[in-house]
């Protein structure tokens, strides 16, 4: 059975080694909030020096309006830990991400936030941003059966970690989790405290 | 079975497997600034939940306060809103903090080493990509967003996988000029922005033994700048030297006991590391950043490469685009680029040797005509101590602006911000587009090299200067 976790208009970001600077630039960083964030993302690019949109940038094409799955290249998300660039993505309506690979913190605090990041192969990218290139592109994401369906009988699978699918699917409360492991923590911190007693 | 020391020390702080890939791991230390701490604190407000281990937990402000005042109001009302969050989170839920007015206030990175909260064997997190820093002491140290730090108020454990190892092995010595900056930023153009992801990487061989605690903290700094979630160094003579007596650190009833147990932190001679890289440290000039990502590095007296010299076509695409941001050309001498502004700064390069060696490169010179030097030292002990040895004075004599603690122009999150268009030889550890603020172009340099530009009004190649004119010394 196949089971949608997310379908959409994808816009594509053809840019290796995006940094979380330029996902959300650190004069956003200041609030206290979680929300507020989707005005910001990617605001150097898609915003010129007068605070006008950049036509030039590929989010501000109208063809891409309304897109909510982001198609980009390697090393996606590197640099700051910032929580704020999964926020600024999820938060302007990117709910996937499909790159040939992430950064690691990234990587995690987007799964946090419940978004599902994709990594693919270098040939099996070039052959989504060929597609790009023909015409717009409306995709599903089929989580259970880890696949990409583009439509017309294509489609492109994808790995993920057993656990990351399973956590993603069932929305699991991450801190609830480890709570059950409550008796755990109490006996690891007494065998620590008496084995290296310098620790505090 | 043999062991790396990364594998020693992630399987020492594993409390319950939770499944077949993941476990549960306690940590020893968890750090905490302004910026990414708020909305965790929110977020245990809401569930109910408390702050589990307070007394393992420190906080500090650093990333957006003033470098000019020591006050919450001198940097803007937003950034106030946020330090006075920190204050108040901090107080509700008894979390020590080292605030403005605290004579210890500094960067993250480098105040927990020198109180001694960073030891070896710990695991240590930190809402901040470089907390790799704490490596140096052999532990193992790795940001963490948001969510994950309220993971870890709540529970002091975090649930992580394995990574893979990486051996980065740094042979002979160093030459006169060429500092830990220099070594991790020649690694990181060998690896690449990306080629430590997954990777937890071990810097050893005689030039690593040869370092500073303080080098080796620079060192473990940028390994997450080419991507690894970790780098550390297995601690030794030096390692414990530095720690002991400082206030945090195990006192003296206990002091034996953690010194036998940090000498069994090393990989064992037959571990077997998932990749292996070498390095001869004599083969490592001063190195400057070219582009907009730190693996866009080259020695000082090599030309700005050309996007056709890279074979990977996105690679060369993305050399074009940098060429374009950085106003470079290929073939261009570094040694040619003016520069209009000098920061001497960030958990990479603020510590008290850093600061030694900038001033032994400007005592006696001044600051060229038209550039804008800032020195801005790593925290409040650097400081004084700075000031005691008369370096500050050396600094103010040549023309340089002597500042607070804090983050800084490295990202610019306060005031401290390079203009548009503007090119600063900095000794951060970021030179992605508008890092330093919107359109500034950053050349990543070390201390010295900083120190040099500031006083030339162009990059110069310290050691070809030294060999030749006798005049760095």
């Amino acid at each position: 059975m196949s089971q949608i976790f997310a379908q959409g208009l994808v816009c594509p970001l053809d840019k290796n080694n995006v940094d979380t600077d330029q996902i959300i630039p650190k004069q956003f960083l200041t609030s206290v909030s979680r929300d507020g964030f989707a005005q910001a993302l990617f605001y150097d690019w898609r915003y010129l020096a007068n605070e006008q949109p950049n036509p030039d940038f590929v989010l501000n094409e109208p063809a891409y309006k309304g897109a909510s799955i982001l198609l980009t290249r390697a090393n996606f998300g590197c640099g700051s830990s910032r929580e704020h660039a999964p926020w600024a993505i999820q938060q302007y309506g990117f709910n996937v991400v499909i790159a040939e690979s992430f950064a690691d913190i990234f990587f995690n605090n987007s799964i946090n936030n419940g978004m599902l990041l994709i990594s693919l192969s270098a040939s099996n990218i070039e052959f989504l941003f060929s597609r790009c290139q023909q015409s717009t592109q409306e995709w599903k994401i089929d989580l259970a059966g880890q696949q990409i369906i583009l439509g017309n009988n294509a489609a492109v699978g994808f790995q993920i970690d057993p656990d990351i699918k399973q956590r993603l699917l069932s929305g699991l409360d991450f801190i609830g989790a480890s709570e059950q492991f409550e008796p755990h923590i109490s006996g690891y911190e007494k065998q620590r405290a008496t084995a290296q007693p310098w620790l505090g | 079975m043999a062991k790396t020391l990364y594998q020693k020390i992630y399987q020492s702080h594993v409390v319950a497997p939770v499944n077949g890939s993941t476990d549960l791991l306690f940590v020893d230390r968890h750090l905490i600034h302004e910026v990414t701490s708020p909305q965790a604190f929110a977020g245990l407000r809401q569930a109910g939940r408390t702050v589990r281990r307070p007394d393992l937990t420190y906080a500090t402000m650093d990333h957006n306060v003033s470098t000019q005042l020591r006050s919450i109001d001198a940097a803007g009302e937003t950034s106030r809103k946020q330090l006075e969050a920190l204050a108040t989170n901090c107080k509700e839920f008894n979390v020590p903090l080292l605030d403005l007015m605290h004579p210890d206030q500094g960067i993250v990175h480098v105040i927990g080493p020198e109180l001694g909260l960073t030891q070896p064997g710990m695991i240590i997190v930190c809402g901040d990509s470089h907390t790799s820093t704490h490596g140096a002491f052999g532990a193992i140290a790795f940001g963490i967003g948001t969510s994950e730090v309220e993971h870890v108020l709540a529970t002091q454990t975090l649930q992580q996988q394995v990574a893979k190892t990486l051996k980065v092995e740094v042979t002979g010595s160093l030459s006169p000029f060429v500092t830990p900056k220099d070594v991790i930023m020649a690694v990181i153009g060998q690896l690449g922005t990306a080629g430590g992801n997954g990777y937890v990487a071990e810097f050893c061989g005689s030039a690593i033994r040869g370092m500073s605690m303080e080098g080796r903290m620079t060192l473990c700094n940028m390994s997450i700048e080419m991507g690894a979630k970790a780098g550390l160094i297995a601690p030794d003579e030096v390692t414990f030297a530095y720690l002991k007596g400082k206030p945090h650190a195990p006192q003296a009833e206990h002091w034996d006991a953690a010194v036998q147990y940090w000498q069994s932190l090393f990989s064992d001679v037959d571990a077997v590391f998932d990749k292996t890289v070498t390095i001869t440290a004599e083969s490592i000039r001063p190195q400057v950043t070219w582009g907009t990502n730190p693996e866009q590095v080259i020695a000082v007296d090599q030309p700005i490469p050309s996007p056709e010299s890279f074979s990977d076509l996105i690679k060369a695409d993305a050399a074009r685009r940098a060429l374009t941001y950085m106003g470079i050309e290929a073939g261009q001498k570094l040694t040619d680029l003016k520069v209009d502004v000098v920061f001497i700064g960030s958990c990479t390069n603020s510590r008290i040797e850093d600061l030694r060696q900038a001033a032994a490169i400007v005592q006696g010179k001044q600051v060229a005509s038209g550039v804008r030097a800032l020195i801005v030292p790593g925290s409040g002990q650097v400081k004084r101590q700075a000031e005691a040895e008369g370096l500050a004075d050396i600094f103010k004599a040549s023309g340089f602006e002597w500042r607070e603690p804090g983050c800084s122009m490295c990202l610019g999150m306060n005031d401290d911000r390079v203009e548009a268009g503007q090119r600063c030889a900095s000794t951060s550890n970021r030179n992605f587009e508008g890092r330093q603020g919107r359109g500034s172009r950053t050349h990543l340099v070390s201390p010295a090299m900083a120190a040099a530009a500031a006083i030339a009004g162009r990059f110069v190649d310290i050691s070809y200067v030294e060999r030749t004119e006798g005049t760095f010394q």
